[in-house]
């Protein structure tokens, strides 16, 4: 008797029938495990929750009460004889791939990932495993980053440059994740730090957490931003270009984000500079953390998905292709989420 | 290349005019004579001949980042520009050239002439030195057509502050057919040379749209009307015994319209003449689609010679006797150029565009209700006293066009657009009703707002039926209207009709797909308009 597969993809999700979880499901469920915070990945309405200990303060902060159970990254929980665990994914603090075994059939499903440590997020580890599901938000041979140290070094000589100028600099970046990391990397020895209220949240969040972040200035109605002229603020990509951001007056102004590679995509914002550096894995990166699972079977979602499914069966993968409601297609993803 | 690079780089980040002028200045006083020359080239549209056809380039960069050519294929729409897909996909070079912008490009023309190993050998080994933004523009110099929103007169705005010499000489200076092999900076830009002088012609003046009803522009008596011909505006100079034909493009056009050689039987040297080429026979304008056959041929056939013959229907004269006019009011002007077309034979490849009389702005709206009859696109509007400006200064030429014709039209196909568009989808097909088939009639790929085409590309991506490469089929449910300017008979086309200038004029979320036209009414107005 064939056995029925460990992992089904059903109209609400990721689903294992045998532990009866969900991964990530975009409708409400009983149990959904969650492999990170964001709202494409953590939604509201499920009756059970779980995630990693470090991802839980920002998942009770956007969902409210919950019932949300913890776990250390490489703790095993045994459901129906299924072992699920939690592996660090790199993409943000808390973020996980999720790791459900049987009998020798393993899937990791690998939520959004990044290879490259930014030194906040706990570093992506490689899981080895038979079936392996995998974001490919950035799955083209154009997309490929430069390392960390080099856009730090591109940001600061920015910065510096607009200070010189009498210019505030402003960089538009997601509240959570990319922020943070835009913030660790800046060589705050050149100036003072402010954050839009959206940021701080996040930044709150992470602190207390013991995250270390360098020291930031809310922007709050007592905030004079003139008084703050050749900072550096840090804004959700929506208040960019907005009265707020107008408030402080000569400024030059950038977005952080992978779509950066794209001239088209830069010259489309009309914004001043734009730095490519993402939290989701470039194409080697991809290519990379999918040779390190030394899985055969290997499903793709939201992204490139036909194009990179297709590379990997011409270099002798088993890709399938799954519809997830993980943001539709990537060229979204990066641009809509909301302040 | 890497000074070079840097002017594109800042060029490329900033919307903002002054600072575009700034670094182009900056570049005009830092970089040699030879790149100098060779940027003023490339940013006013002269590149070198094409050494490497773009299938070479795809297959050797496939081969370079070691992908399969679909993949690469893949990658080239959604990039939206070959040269920057290029420069993406191959691995950094840790050591680098650093050669001037000249080097490269007389590189790439000695190239054209050898065998294909050597072209890619030398390809190969560029694209291993040389990195981001050096990288492209190497690939952009091989493919050509930089966008980088500098227009010529800014570049020339630009000239004129790093040179000190005056903007309307220098854009005079700048015209007409010359290459980086055939001059030099010091004689294009410095130095009087007679011979290069005399196939040199005058910038054109461009008008602007009138804005509404024109009777804010003061009194009709100020002003001048005449037909707005749909042809190709051209400048035919008139010196030294011979005689050269410029289209706005600044492309030299004489071997294409070879008739106009006959008028130097008919007018004396020295003389400039603006005005419209436009194909004629019977004593009235062909249709615009006629005129095109001549455009696309460099050497003209004697059929297509007797069948579209052309003529200059001119309405300006810039120089006579040797005498730059353009100082001079345009009534004083186009008295000469009366004058000066008076008493010509019918043989004369040249008629006078007529003035249009009116004394009030309602009477002269009446003309222009009467253009299509005419086989015009409206009128043209020229201040009496006005000098001849260059370039498109707004104030004194307005152009007063009819409104578009109009068609609902189903959007049945939706491709991305290139540059600053790519990753959205732009570039729609539309389709009318037969029946109950639709067929398709038009593409169209401007109008809607940058809101808007984000509205339609998350749909088209979310409802895609089908994909053929970069093309996806979409279902038949979006109306737009769609504008055009005129339409005629096509053999070419499955709906039986060609559009000139369609654009979407508006999306009409108000209507569904069975609200939009038929066939049977583009074929209404081919018979009314065609």
């Amino acid at each position: 008797m064939a056995s029925a597969p460990l992992i089904t993809f059903t109209d609400r999700g990721i689903y294992c029938p045998r532990a009866d979880v969900y991964v990530d499901p975009w409708k409400p469920v009983a149990r959904a495990l969650i492999t990170h915070g964001h709202a494409d990945h953590a939604r509201a309405g499920h009756g059970h929750y779980m995630c990693t200990a470090s991802a839980a303060p920002i998942m009770l902060h956007r969902l409210g009460e919950i019932t949300l159970q913890t776990v250390q990254y490489g703790d095993v929980i045994c459901i129906n004889g299924v072992d699920i665990s939690f592996h660090p994914a790199g993409h943000v603090v808390g973020s996980a791939q999720i790791r459900l075994a049987h009998k020798g059939e393993v899937w990791v499903i690998s939520g959004d990932y990044k290879i490259e440590n930014d030194g906040i997020s706990e570093p992506f580890e490689p899981i080895r495993c038979t079936h392996f599901i995998t974001e490919c938000t950035f799955g083209l041979p154009i997309f490929k980053w430069q390392p960390q140290a080099v856009i730090a070094a591109e940001i600061n000589t920015w910065w510096a440059r607009n200070q010189a100028a009498g210019k505030t600099s402003m960089i538009g970046a997601y509240s959570l994740g990319k922020a943070q990391r835009i913030l660790s990397m800046l060589d705050v020895s050149i100036g003072r730090v402010l954050t839009h209220g959206a940021i701080e949240v996040s930044n709150g969040i992470l602190r207390k957490q013991s995250v270390t972040l360098p020291d930031t200035i809310q922007v709050t109605p007592d905030v004079d931003p003139k008084a703050y002229a050749g900072a550096m603020v840090l804004a959700p990509p929506a208040a960019l270009g907005s009265k707020w951001a107008r408030s402080f007056g000569a400024s030059s102004s950038g977005f952080a984000s992978g779509w950066m590679r794209l001239r088209g995509v830069r010259r489309r914002r009309a914004l001043d500079q734009g730095f490519v550096i993402s939290d989701h894995a470039d194409w080697n990166g991809l290519c990379d953390a999918i040779k390190l699972t030394g899985a055969e079977n290997i499903y793709v979602t939201h992204g490139y998905t036909d194009i990179f499914a297709r590379h990997l069966r011409g270099i002798g993968y088993n890709a399938a292709i799954v519809e997830t409601d993980f943001q539709g297609e990537a060229a979204q993803s990066e641009e809509s989420e909301a302040i | 290349m890497r000074d070079f690079a840097a002017l594109f780089q800042t060029l490329d980040e900033t919307t903002k005019t002054s600072l575009k002028v700034q670094a182009l200045a900056h570049y005009f006083e830092t970089a040699n004579d030879e790149d100098k020359l060779w940027t003023i080239a490339l940013f006013s549209g002269r590149r070198p001949k094409r050494a490497i056809t773009t299938t070479l380039l795809r297959t050797w960069a496939a081969e370079c980042a070691g992908l399969e050519l679909w993949l690469f294929e893949e990658c080239y729409p959604i990039v939206g520009d070959l040269a920057e897909t290029i420069s993406l996909i191959l691995p950094d070079s840790s050591d680098t050239y650093d050669y001037t912008l000249t080097h490269w490009l007389n590189a790439l023309i000695a190239l054209s002439k050898e065998p294909e190993d050597l072209k890619r050998a030398f390809v190969i080994d560029a694209w291993d030195h040389l990195n981001g933004t050096e990288r492209f523009l190497f690939n952009k110099l091989i493919t050509g057509g930089f966008r980088v929103g500098v227009s010529q007169k800014l570049m020339t705005r630009a000239l004129a502050q790093a040179t000190g010499q005056d903007e309307a000489d220098l854009a005079h200076r700048l015209m007409g057919n010359w290459t980086p092999q055939t001059t030099s900076f010091e004689t294009l830009i410095e130095a009087d040379d007679p011979e290069a002088a005399l196939s040199r012609p005058y910038p054109f003046y461009l008008a602007h749209a009138v804005d509404g009803a024109p009777d804010q522009l003061g009194p009709i008596t100020d002003w001048h009307a005449e037909w707005k011909w749909d042809g190709i505006r051209g400048q035919i100079i008139l010196r030294g015994g011979t005689h050269f034909v410029w289209s706005r493009g600044e492309e030299l056009m004489t071997d294409r319209f070879p008739e106009f050689a006959a008028l130097l039987d008919f007018l004396p040297s020295g003389v400039v003449l603006d005005g419209e080429i436009l194909g004629w026979k019977d004593e009235k304008p062909l249709p615009f689609a006629a005129l095109q056959k001549r455009i696309t041929r460099k050497t003209v056939p004697a059929k297509l010679l007797r069948d579209t013959p052309v003529i200059l229907y001119a309405y300006d004269l810039l120089e006579l006797n040797g005498e730059d006019l353009r100082e001079s009011a345009f009534s004083t002007r186009r008295a000469q150029l009366e004058a000066l077309l008076q008493s010509l034979p019918e043989t004369a490849p040249i008629r006078l565009s007529p003035s249009i009389e009116a004394n009030t702005w309602e009477q002269l709206a009446t003309h222009r209700a009467q253009a299509r009859d005419k086989q015009a696109e409206g009128l043209m509007l020229k201040r009496c006293a006005s000098p001849y400006l260059a370039g498109r200064k707004k104030g004194d030429w307005w152009k007063w066009k009819l409104d578009p014709l109009t068609i609902d039209a189903v959007m049945i196909y939706a491709q991305s657009g290139h540059g600053r568009r790519a990753n959205l989808f732009t570039d729609y097909t539309f389709a009318v009703w037969n029946g109950n088939d639709l067929v398709p009639f038009t593409k169209a790929y401007s109008g809607l707002s940058d809101a808007e085409f984000r509205q339609i590309t998350a749909w088209v991506r979310q409802n895609t039926l089908q994909r053929f490469g970069p093309v996806r089929q979409v279902p038949a449910e979006h109306v737009f209207e769609i504008a055009f300017e005129g339409i005629q008979r096509s053999t070419r086309h499955k709906s039986g009709v060609a559009l000139r200038f369609p654009r979407m004029l508006r999306w009409r979320q108000d209507k569904v797909a069975k609200d939009a036209n038929t066939l049977d009414d583009l074929n209404e107005m081919l018979v009314i308009y065609g």
